[in-house]
């Protein structure tokens, strides 16, 4: 067993239990903060794939800004734990069987269908320097230069419909 | 060396997990946390699949699903947010007003 399935398999652990943190945590602040856990880890994968630049992207959008933005509208709808409701009882055995069937029937086809691609050795030094930076800079912003501006269009979106659905409507004025 | 199968069952383990939040979960906003599970699930598997090809487009994807879930998660607990002003809840069982 060599060092890197090592780690994979170290990474991989933390990365499946704190996803399993995140779902059955009762308050959800401590979901968000096991959430935040598994995306750093991701990210640490990222790493070991050879893709700085997405690791550093993930950290600072996923870990750091989303996560922000959740446990701002946690604690400000105070909606740490919620009663549990009694609708749907069935739903939730249901739920469970199905979520098994699928892990295990995707996991059955990638390990007997799928035909052994190629391995991921560890990132040499020519993958993580600033050439391969720039060669992926370049991609971007010419093969994928109308993308980037749609996705740029996007944020603006987001942006102003964020603004227009929080704002405080003032009595008189619509 | 890891295979790269290794990699995209992890991915499929995380997606898995994030459907059954999805499907279990009672607060919309562990619902969300859970999509957002899916998608980094996703990008795991375009990044694990980019490194194996020596290619950057998987990466770039990556970028633009990630500025999409970015805009996503914004709109998302805005209207999270103006539901809860005007229920003053937001178990998502009682957020059934367009039930015939």
């Amino acid at each position: 067993m060599t060092s890197d399935l090592i780690i994979f398999l170290v990474l991989s652990l933390i990365a499946v239990s704190s996803a399993l943190g995140m779902l059955f945590s009762k308050n959800a602040v401590y979901s968000a903060l096991f959430l935040a856990l598994n995306f750093v880890t991701v990210a640490v994968f990222y790493l070991l794939l050879g893709a700085p630049f997405i690791a550093m992207t993930q950290i600072t959008v996923y870990a750091g800004a989303i996560m922000v933005l959740f446990l701002f509208v946690i604690m400000l709808l105070g909606a740490e734990s919620l009663a549990p409701s009694k609708a749907l009882p069935w739903q939730k055995p249901l739920a469970v069987l199905l979520a098994v069937m699928l892990a295990v029937e995707s996991i059955y086809l990638i390990f007997s269908r799928a035909s052994s691609s190629g391995v991921i050795a560890s990132p040499n030094a020519a993958l993580n320097s600033m050439d391969s930076l720039r060669e992926m800079a370049m991609m971007l912003f010419n093969q994928y230069l109308l993308p980037f501006e749609v996705a740029s269009v996007l944020l603006l979106v987001a942006m102003v419909g964020a603004i227009v659905l929080a704002k405080q409507e003032k009595a008189g004025q619509k | 060396m890891v295979p790269v199968n290794d990699y995209v069952a992890l991915s499929a383990v995380l997606f898995t997990i994030g459907a059954l939040g999805v499907l279990i979960r009672r607060n919309p906003l562990i619902v969300f946390m859970s999509v957002e599970l899916m998608l980094n699930a996703a990008n795991l598997a375009f990044v694990a699949f980019s490194s194996v090809f020596q290619t950057f487009n998987g990466q770039i994807f990556v970028f633009f699903v990630i500025a999409v879930a970015a805009a996503e998660v914004a709109v998302g607990l805005a209207l999270l947010v103006e539901i809860f002003k005007s229920k003053k809840n937001i178990n998502i069982d009682d957020l059934n007003s367009l039930k015939g």
